[in-house]
């Protein structure tokens, strides 16, 4: 599994731990190769500058220049280390950076390609503040006089365009760390912000407060597992290193306890972040919570930069042990697709909604997890990058319907959208059709990629299942496009606002891509299955 | 032999005229009736120019049609999704050549019978009481054109997952326009429908997906694993195998055909469906059920084809009585319709299943005839409703005196309904029969007390509505409208013709049914007594 990086990253660990009795040595720090991750991580702390020198009115625009700069800026970076030759020489997977601690290969730099380019446009949402979405002060309790101050001055929190950084800059970091203690360091640097964004809706304060503190509560027991989880495994093989546990579990078979508890218990704290049942239960609070642009950010990104984690823990350090973690996963990928489908039926919340389809569809990566094969790895990649997509891009629609209290939730507000704008209403039903996987769009690819790798991988059980819960899945996404187009429209319904730029690209980029990988997927399936024909490196 | 893509340019022609029409502009909300009409009126009189020059094409590839050449002809074969073996690729034999031509026949004459059917002010055009906001009439036809693209596309093509995209895609405009065209209980039908038919696809990718990864372990493939119908042939499976992907297949063509017991969304969805988005999905849809069996489960799974044949026989033989039984008891002229079709399948299906020349002929013959005269009827159906605002049978009576014209094509189109000799559906209902009897003399016994209930239900329903003493609200019809006669009359005729002369139609047919018979390794079964001994002892 872990190919002929392995040896060399344990080589790189026994210098390191040759020379630590004595002195701690500095680890030499790759900087081109970590390129990405620093400039997403410097233009956010440029931003916290910003916040503190630069006069308010100037604020915005620096701040939201700064995000798209930084952000393109990675993105450039990344293609070109993707296509250097000097990384990727003579068929190399791959490096390790730091000392073995953050790993350089191709699925991690399509990973964060991918979070890149996501996090690119829900910035672009955040940007849109027409209605200004987000709070004056996070801090002012609902109806405090420093809300209703900061609501006349028409401010807005600005810190969010920082905040939004160094999550993404977590994310970016979360699937590239190749030890543990480094991941755990990257899972609290992508939560932190991202509680705190998620209590910065204006309207429905409350319903803010609580997701933000629910997330954060949950996250943080999910996060102490993952810690404990990791406490076990360096318990038993005495290293944090996935290579190492790697190698240490082919050759100790005494200890297997704490090895297995350490597989479940990071194992669990890596699920909740993807939100499968039976860990998934913060997510249609928080997504219905969070202000719509923050829900997309982490709709896409957080899920995309938590499926390269599990990816890179469940394929470098237990790759050996596929027959001890698979039915176990295998269980949790089965709750997760019915569970998902089966309650999303009787939500009334369209962000709800989709946050139980994003349950589900997490199931459905997870059957190409499960598929346990360059295949599996890159029709998950691939299905990743189709959902992310698509996710952006509804919840963008979600922020144009409007009603005059904020964005129209609720789904009976919905009813005979498709009358009064039909070429909104229409892409959004595009999008949900593209959840349903029907064909000529991105859904359709990547389910088909993902159940193709688990059929080859003989899980024709799990596909079965899979297909069974699409159909479910197919009915609430068609309930929404029932009330939309066949219902007549409600008396004094949503206002539809124009787009603008902002969100009209978003929009726009989003159902393109939908569009896209349904008609013409070859390129980005190409550029997946290149990125996964080496695995990670160990 | 890449040629002129002509298959490519007969589903491209529809389509782009989907795309014309959708880009007409609307008008604002407040814009005066007559520019609406008239920009209604120009995208209808486009739907239709654009059916038509679809027709045309399709005219010229059967003309060019070789009856004795290769069995797949107009090939096109371009990789699509190298990643999974995808191709674009497309070649129609004998069967699939008369089914596009059934699509290409009947689109302009449903285009020419809904000309009113999405217009908000029609006061016939939905019955009382479920009139809905306006909606856009360009898009209604828009969708019909997607829908002949995808017809079009799904016969013709010979890449397994290309056929299943289409076959799966076809389901959306359908459903919008059952759903958004629709009366009565249109959402319940729209999503009834779509759910069904999605389920049915879903299990069928599990097969399609299974067959590609067994066609990627398989030498003959060189371990490339392929989508293409000619590749796929030759893998071999085993019988195992083949029964499950049979099944996976099979459960979802049975749903689309409908077979009795998967046939219950269908009745709903005739009943709230506008005459002519019914015509579209039980004439022309619902053919690529049985078209899928024929192509699809029988030569990539012959074992299992002929392992599952006795239980699909006597499924088939449920549907025929049940779909008739119940047609004489329907109380509406809609869901009667559907009936009769639930009826007529379960022929094309023991027509298929039998496994004989006779049978599969007949069978396919079967469904180029369900479809001209599912058309006529459901065409005139909705030319009733439109004069009545209602299709329950007891609304009528005495229609045959105010408006003769319209009963005498009703009561052609009904005799052919019920196989009346010298009427095309004559034709394959016997040799669906005599193809049953030489092998299955019980099943054979049983479909023709299908052909009496037939006479019921035809009969019956002709009677309480054409004949008797004139009601009052009758009294006022009109006799049929030009535009109404010009789209059931070619479908009459043509039944007429194929009745008297079949044979054309058959010598299409006949060389690619012997091709799929070669295929799935079965002979015709030798008369007890043959034909020749018996000339001999005649005199």
């Amino acid at each position: 599994m872990t190919g002929t990086a392995a040896p060399a990253a344990l080589a790189a660990h026994a210098t390191l731990a040759a020379s630590a009795p004595g002195a701690i040595s500095a680890p030499p720090i790759e900087y081109s190769q970590l390129g990405p991750m620093l400039v997403v991580f410097g233009a956010a702390i440029v931003g916290v500058l910003v916040e503190a020198f630069a006069p308010r009115p100037a604020r915005r625009g620096t701040q939201l220049a700064l995000s798209l700069g930084g952000l393109a800026a990675a993105f450039v970076w990344t293609v070109v280390i993707a296509a250097s030759r000097q990384v990727f020489a003579n068929g190399s997977p791959g490096h390790t950076a730091i000392g073995g601690a953050v790993g350089v290969d191709r699925p991690t730099l399509f990973i964060q390609g991918t979070i890149v380019v996501l996090a690119f446009i829900s910035v672009l949402l955040i940007g849109d503040t027409r209605f200004s979405p987000f709070v004056a002060q996070a801090a002012a309790p609902p109806g405090a006089t420093a809300e209703q101050e900061g609501l006349a001055a028409g401010a807005m929190h600005t810190e969010i365009f920082p905040l939004t950084l160094f999550a993404v800059g977590g994310m970016m970091l979360f699937p590239a760390a190749n030890d543990l203690l480094t991941m755990f360091v990257a899972l609290e640097v992508l939560s932190l912000p991202l509680y705190l964004l998620c209590g910065l809706a204006r309207r429905r304060r409350l319903l803010s407060h609580e997701a933000a503190m629910k997330y954060f509560l949950l996250g943080a027991f999910s996060s102490a597992f993952f810690l404990f989880g990791i406490a076990m495994l360096y318990g038993f093989s005495g290293s944090v290193s996935l290579a190492a546990i790697a190698s240490t579990a082919a050759s100790n078979t005494s200890n297997s306890t704490l090895l297995f508890a350490g597989i479940a218990l990071t194992g669990l704290g890596l699920l909740f972040k993807i939100g499968a049942v039976p860990f998934h239960s913060w997510k249609p609070d928080v997504y219905q919570g969070a202000p719509t642009p923050v829900t997309a950010l982490m709709a896409s990104c957080t899920v995309v930069s938590a499926f390269g984690a599990l990816l890179r823990v469940f394929y470098v350090a237990f790759g050996n042990l596929t027959w001890d973690w698979r039915p176990a996963l295998w269980v949790i990928a089965v709750l997760t697709m019915v569970v998902g489908a089966v309650i999303a039926i009787t939500q009334t919340d369209v962000k709800r909604l989709l946050a139980y389809s994003s349950i589900a569809h997490a199931g459905f990566v997870l059957t190409g997890v499960l598929a346990v094969s360059t295949a599996g790895l890159s029709s998950a990649l691939f299905y990743l990058v189709a959902y992310g997509f698509t996710t952006v891009g509804a919840f963008a629609v979600i922020t144009l319907v409007r009603d005059p209290g904020g964005e129209a939730d609720h789904l009976s507000r919905w009813a005979g959208l498709g009358r009064r704008s039909p070429v909104v209403a229409g892409i959004f039903a595009f999008f949900l059709l593209a959840f349903a996987g029907i064909p000529l769009t991105s859904g359709f690819t990547g389910k088909f990629a993902v159940f193709q790798a688990a059929i080859a991988s003989g899980e024709t059980a799990l596909v079965i299942v899979g297909v069974l819960s699409s159909a479910i899945a197919a009915f609430f996404y068609v309930r929404v496009i029932v009330l939309m187009f066949f219902s007549d429209p409600v008396p004094d319904g949503p206002e539809v606002v124009l787009p603008n730029v902002f969100s009209g690209t978003a929009v726009g980029v989003g159902a393109a891509v939908t569009l896209l990988l349904g008609i013409a997927p070859q390129p980005v399936l190409s550029l997946a299955s290149h990125a996964a024909n080496q695995l990670f490196v160990g | 032999m890449n040629g002129f893509p002509w298959l490519t340019v007969a589903g491209a022609v529809p389509l782009a005229g989907a795309i014309v029409l959708a880009v007409i502009p609307g008008l604002p909300a407040d814009a005066p009736p007559a520019d609406r009409q008239a920009r209604d009126a120009l995208a209808k009189w486009l739907a239709l120019a654009f059916s038509l020059a679809t027709l045309v094409v399709v005219i010229i590839i059967a003309v060019k049609f070789q009856v004795h050449g290769p069995t797949f002809q107009f090939t096109e074969t371009y990789s699509w999704i190298p990643q999974f073996g995808v191709h674009y690729a497309l070649g129609v034999d004998g069967i699939a050549l008369v089914l596009i031509a059934m699509s290409a026949v009947l689109m302009p004459a449903v285009v020419l019978a809904s000309w009113h059917d999405a217009d908000p002010a029609f006061p016939g055009g939905r019955p009382a009481g479920t009139l809905p906001a306006r909606h856009s009439v360009k898009t209604y036809f828009a969708l019909m054109l997607v829908l002949e693209t995808m017809m079009i596309g799904v016969f013709a093509a010979t890449d397994v997952f290309l056929f299943y995209v289409l076959f799966e895609a076809m389901l959306v405009p359908m459903y919008f326009m059952i759903g958004s065209y629709g009366t009565g209980r249109r959402q319940y039908a729209a999503v009834k429908f779509l759910l069904y038919s999605l389920l049915g696809g879903l299990l069928m990718l599990v097969a399609v997906i299974a067959l590609y990864v067994y066609s990627s372990r398989s030498a003959i493939t060189g371990h490339h694993g392929t989508f293409l119908f000619s590749v796929l042939v030759h893998v071999p499976l085993s019988p195992n195998v083949q029964k499950w992907l049979f099944l996976g297949f099979f459960i979802a063509f049975a749903i689309k055909a409908p077979l009795w017991p998967f046939h219950t969304w269908l009745p709903d969805a005739a009943d709230a469906a506008q005459p002519g988005t019914a015509v579209l999905m039980l004439g022309l849809m619902d053919k690529v059920g049985t078209f899928g069996m024929l192509r699809y489960c029988f030569e990539l799974f012959p074992a299992g084809a002929k392992y599952f044949t006795l239980l699909i026989i006597v499924l088939s033989l449920v549907s025929i009585l049940y779909g008739a039984v119940v047609a004489i008891g329907q109380a509406g002229l809609k869901r009667l319709m559907g009936y009769i079709s639930i009826s007529h399948f379960g022929f094309i299906v023991l027509g298929i299943f039998v496994m004989t020349s006779q049978g599969v002929s007949g069978a396919t013959l079967y469904m180029v005839n369900h479809g001209f005269v599912t058309a006529a009827l459901f065409i005139l159906v909705g030319c009733l409703i439109a004069r009545r605002g209602s299709d329950r049978i007891a609304d009528f009576g005495g229609v045959q005196k105010v408006a003769p014209l319209l009963a005498g094509f009703f009561l052609v189109s009904g005799l052919a309904a019920l196989s009346l000799p010298g009427l095309s559906p004559f034709v394959s209902e016997f040799l669906v029969l005599v193809g049953t009897f030489t092998r299955y003399k019980v099943a054979a016994v049983f479909a023709t007390a299908g052909m009496i209930l037939a006479a019921i239900y035809i009969l019956w329903m002709y009677q309480r509505t054409m004949n008797g003493p004139t009601r009052a609200e009758v009294a006022g019809f009109n006799d049929l409208r030009i535009r109404e006669r010009l789209a059931v009359a070619p479908l009459l005729a043509l039944i007429l013709f194929v009745g008297v002369y079949p044979r054309p139609v058959l010598d299409i047919i006949n060389p690619a049914v012997r091709a799929t018979m070669i295929q799935v390794h079965v002979t015709d079964p030798v008369p007890a007594h043959p034909v020749t001994a018996q000339n001999g002892a005649a005199p």
